[in-house]
């Protein structure tokens, strides 16, 4: 690694977070606010109550706001694979490709087809086709997600692939078990509910805003009361599939359950922190524990469904833990390098012509390939492999405490409504209109677990962001980063104007 | 059209162009399609950024 420009990794890290954190604004509005309308059209279709089409025009110019200003901004991530993960992008070749192809042709399309009927067909198609318009334009921007995030699953748990050392690329042999990859199917709802979660605290949060300005308090109560139902189910569902994520990062990203719990020493019955705060945590030899609440044996029971299971710490998978068969970082970075010698031995044969010692390396190779990234490291203090802990631990609780409270505040609304109390709690107003910030917040601070918890790793065990990085100048990937910045602020400032002054006009316009 | 539909579609169009005709155009080009001319030259690139710089390692 003495040959690694940390400075670039670091800046091209940066850029990628930074643009993906500014993305995911926009996105998470787009995703729930398009079933939320659809409801409600479903509503006016059913009931011919001219009151819903008046609430459901209200919240699609909103969501027209919010998705003519998002709408594109990803493209930018993969404009940045090109040029910054130039590696990491013939590395994961077809892999990578098929998703984002598929995402292209039927998705993008299919949204950005019926979103037109959506916008401009009233009276111009009949309400039948404007319904399925409305369906369509939820389920397509749906789908785009699906494929991004079958995508980023992959990278979190490498299937259905072959790397081929003749092209240098990871290749498709099937695509079945990269769609149903299992960190795919959780990754998928556990985002997409928590997506919905966000547009349903954004509804709240504006209706409730006109309910304390006394203003179109009718249709500000019908939006809520549609809104909390699916604030409601779709907080259950991100609980439920956040414990089956839960599961596979045990199974799959050991490091990353360790870091989001803060747990250094493994042990069997291990208690899952409901609130605390890490121990010094500048330690660089690791010897941490955690102040807070704990519940004993709560971690074993969510990441094995075994309350006596033990759980590795982050010096188990270090240093390696001989009783429970966990192999030492030492030992993999040394397998890691036999696959990176090996490759190297069979590139030279092949080019000499020695088809023997060829197979015979390759043979090595393959044997040692599931190790391959740690052969990066070799030489090295295997504490490097360790992700920010601190980042992934604060994020993932801020994450689930939120979320908490996010299901309460549905139920709270939802019976207030129901007691026609709602108008007198200014309370719970105010808290709701503040739950929308927090909502945001809850949204990034997950993928920052996701993401960070899950470092060195671009591609898990296979590929580090040090070698996945293009060797670029520097100075042009700081340029670019605050364009960036200064362009997405730009957009965000122009989409919380443009959306405040929506608002302001309420429902009578 | 509303003052906010003009407005949504002046961002649309400044936003794209700032997208595709600076920063694409200008600061993002596909490394691998750009400086290389062939499959071969791009599977050598990768076999150095892979294997060649990890020796330096060692």
């Amino acid at each position: 690694m003495d040959n690694i420009n940390w400075e670039l990794v670091d800046w091209s890290r940066a850029q990628f977070a930074l643009t993906a954190l500014y993305h995911w604004i926009f996105v998470p509005l787009t995703l729930g606010l398009s079933f939320i309308i659809a409801i409600m059209e479903t509503i006016y279709y059913k009931t011919g109550d001219e009151k819903w089409l008046k609430i459901e025009k209200f919240w699609l110019k909103l969501f027209g706001i919010n998705f003519a200003i998002g709408v594109a901004t990803g493209i930018i991530l993969e404009f940045e694979f090109g040029t910054n993960w130039s590696n990491y992008s013939w590395f994961v070749g077809d892999l990578f490709g098929a998703p984002l192809a598929i995402e292209g042709i039927m998705a993008f399309f299919l949204e950005s087809t019926f979103m037109a009927v959506l916008f401009f067909g009233w009276n111009k198609v009949s309400k039948r086709a404007h319904l399925i318009a409305a369906w369509l334009v939820a389920i397509g921007s749906n789908l785009s997600a699906l494929w991004i995030l079958v995508a980023n699953a992959w990278m979190q748990n490498p299937v259905g692939m072959e790397f081929n050392p003749d092209t240098m690329r990871n290749e498709m042999t099937d695509f079945f078990a990269v769609l149903f990859n299992p960190v795919a199917v959780n990754k998928f709802i556990h985002t997409i509910t928590s997506a919905y979660t966000f547009s349903a605290l954004f509804v709240i949060a504006v209706s409730s805003w006109l309910l304390l300005r006394n203003k179109n308090k009718l249709y500000a109560k019908y939006s809520m009361l549609v809104a909390s139902i699916f604030g409601f189910l779709s907080i259950l569902a991100t609980i439920i599939t956040g414990d089956g994520s839960a599961k596979q990062v045990a199974k799959y990203q050991p490091m990353k359950l360790a870091a989001m719990e803060g747990l250094y020493q493994g042990q069997k019955g291990a208690p899952l922190v409901a609130i605390g705060v890490l121990k010094d945590d500048n330690d660089p030899q690791p010897d941490k524990d955690i102040v807070g609440l704990e519940i004993p044996s709560m971690l074993s029971i969510l990441a094995f469904n075994d309350p006596n299971v033990f759980v590795p710490g982050i010096k188990d998978l270090v240093h390696g833990n001989e009783e429970q068969g966990i192999r030492s970082y030492a030992e993999r970075i040394e397998s890691g390098k036999i696959a990176i010698d090996a490759l190297a031995a069979y590139k030279k044969a092949k080019k000499e012509g020695n088809t023997e010692e060829a197979e015979k390396q390759l043979e090595i190779f393959k044997d040692h390939f599931k190790d391959f990234g740690y052969g990066y490291y070799y030489g090295k203090d295997p504490h490097t492999l360790i992700p920010p802990v601190a980042l992934t631990f604060y994020s993932f609780h801020t994450m689930v405490i939120l979320g908490t409270w996010f299901l309460i505040l549905f139920v709270l609304v939802y019976f207030s409504l129901m007691n026609n109390t709602i108008e007198r709690k200014k309370w719970l107003l105010r808290l709701a209109i503040i739950s929308f910030p927090l909502g945001f917040i809850a949204q990034e601070t997950g993928w920052i677990t996701a993401e960070v918890g899950r470092q060195p790793w671009v591609i898990q065990d296979l590929m580090p962001a040090m070698v996945a990085v293009t060797k670029i100048e520097t100075s042009g990937v700081m340029i670019t980063f605050f364009l960036f910045f200064v362009t997405f602020t730009a957009l965000l400032i122009a989409e919380i104007k443009i959306m405040t002054s929506a608002i302001k006009k309420g429902f009578n316009q | 059209m509303s003052q906010h539909g003009r407005r949504l579609w002046l961002i649309i169009m400044i936003k794209l162009f700032i997208m595709f005709a600076i920063l694409k155009l200008f600061f993002f080009p596909d490394i691998m399609k750009t400086n290389f001319k062939s499959d071969k030259e791009r599977v050598e690139h990768i076999e150095k950024q892979l294997i060649i710089n990890t020796d330096k390692q060692k």
